[in-house]
């Protein structure tokens, strides 16, 4: 009876060892902790260029992750890039005439939608499409325009 | 040629005659799980030959492997100054293939060939025609306690493999190489998904669990009951259960990973 007694012991031991790596897999490894999901409410901005942007792309606010990229389509009539997204409902007082822009987290990074806040009276709603858009700022494009700045810059 | 053809033909209906078998085998199996369920002695007993003792070569394996994963990721990506996605890589590779795959090739070759022993050699002693005899199922008293600890210790094993190796990745990362330690933790939050990859991986252990211990089981029950066919029987439980591991992989991880 006593051996029995010692097996059951370790069977628990193991049994709440093998949860606890799942808990620490949960709650360590991936972002269940912050992760407020599907809810919030969407809004909506046009890019002529959104670069590398995913889905689940996260939308910030002066550095602060607010809510993420939910979907990312094609318009055929404006030729623009729609980014819907999902904004934290915590964070429901952001003025109409907010800014969007794409950038680069660091230099190899992900790229991210960065919202500036306006000075507009009414907030964002539910729909809401952002008017103020600034594109991705593509690598090609910059060194482009700097070699072309260069060699004006030689030529005087 | 037709001698050829015979041959062939008579490895293609032995294969599925076993095969018919095996799955005929396992709906008895399945039928005699709610009579153990009444008995949890049996299972917990069966979970500790299963599962405890796998635990050392899980452990010591995952912290092998994630140490091992640190340090050669990290000579790759030092190059491009994105040594802070150590964290990141070691985990998902953990967590979506290695964790499962590697606790599954050790759980075959640990606990299955065990399973399999175990239970031809009880055939081999006519012990289980000695249950039939006293009115005793041996598939519910001896084979459904087992499939059962193997089911449920796979994933927990799995689980246990992937936990230590991440906290190796640490060591070695952090420890040793002198990564930022808040960088390896919120880059993996920020990469790893509860769904995406934790979950997968979850789904992949238990499928591996039920089939390598299916074909342990399946495998001892079914072997031919001299010593040598108990040997064969052992030796293909650890060959088909890696064969299956492996196939059954690429299988998951297309359907989860691949669109």
């Amino acid at each position: 009876m006593g051996n029995n007694r010692i097996i059951e012991i370790v069977v628990g031991i193991f049994v709440a060892l093998g949860i606890a790596s799942l808990f620490m897999l949960a709650m360590k490894v991936s972002n269940l902790s912050s992760l407020g999901a599907d809810e919030g409410y969407e809004i909506q901005a046009r890019f002529d260029n959104i670069g590398g942007l995913k889905v689940m792309s996260p939308v910030s606010v002066g550095g602060v992750r607010i809510g993420r990229v939910v979907a990312i389509d094609f318009d055929q009539q404006t030729y623009e890039a729609v980014v819907r997204m999902i904004i934290d409902p915590d964070y429901d007082r952001l003025p109409k005439d907010t800014s969007a822009s794409i950038f680069t987290a660091g230099l190899l990074g992900e790229q991210y939608v960065s919202l500036e806040p306006g000075a507009d009276e009414s907030y964002l709603r539910a729909g809401d499409k952002l008017l103020l858009t600034q594109s991705s700022l593509v690598m090609e494009q910059i060194i482009g325009q700097f070699l072309f700045g260069k060699a004006e810059g030689s030529g005087e | 040629m037709l001698g050829w053809l015979q041959s062939l033909g008579r490895i293609g209906l032995d294969f599925f005659e076993r095969l018919g078998r095996g799955h005929l085998f396992v709906m008895r199996v399945l039928a005699g799980v709610p009579s153990v369920l009444l008995h949890p002695s049996l299972i917990v007993a069966q979970i500790y030959s299963v599962g405890v003792l796998s635990l050392v070569i899980i452990v010591v394996s995952g912290l092998n492997v994630g140490m091992v994963l640190g340090l050669q990721m990290y000579n790759t990506l030092v190059d491009f100054g994105a040594e802070t996605t150590l964290g990141p890589v070691v985990a998902l590779s953990l967590v979506r293939e290695l964790g499962p795959v590697v606790a599954g090739l050790l759980f075959a070759g640990r606990a299955g060939s065990a399973l399999t022993a175990e239970i031809g050699l009880m055939k081999a002693t006519e012990q289980l025609s000695g249950m039939e005899m006293m009115a005793v199922d041996p598939i519910k008293r001896i084979v459904a306690p087992r499939f059962i600890a193997g089911l449920f210790s796979m994933p927990l094993l799995a689980a246990m493999f992937s936990a230590v190796g991440i906290l190796g990745g640490y060591f070695v990362g952090v420890g040793l190489l002198g990564i930022d330690d808040g960088a390896f933790w919120s880059q993996m939050q920020a990469k790893v998904d509860l769904h995406e990859d934790v979950l997968n991986g979850v789904i992949k252990s238990i499928v591996f669990g039920v089939v390598i211990t299916w074909i342990a089981v399946f495998e001892g029950y079914d072997a031919v009951p001299t010593t040598e066919g108990v040997s064969r029987a052992t030796t293909n439980t650890v060959v088909y259960a890696s064969l299956a591991v492996l196939g059954l992989d690429f299988v998951l991880t297309a359907l989860m990973f691949g669109s």
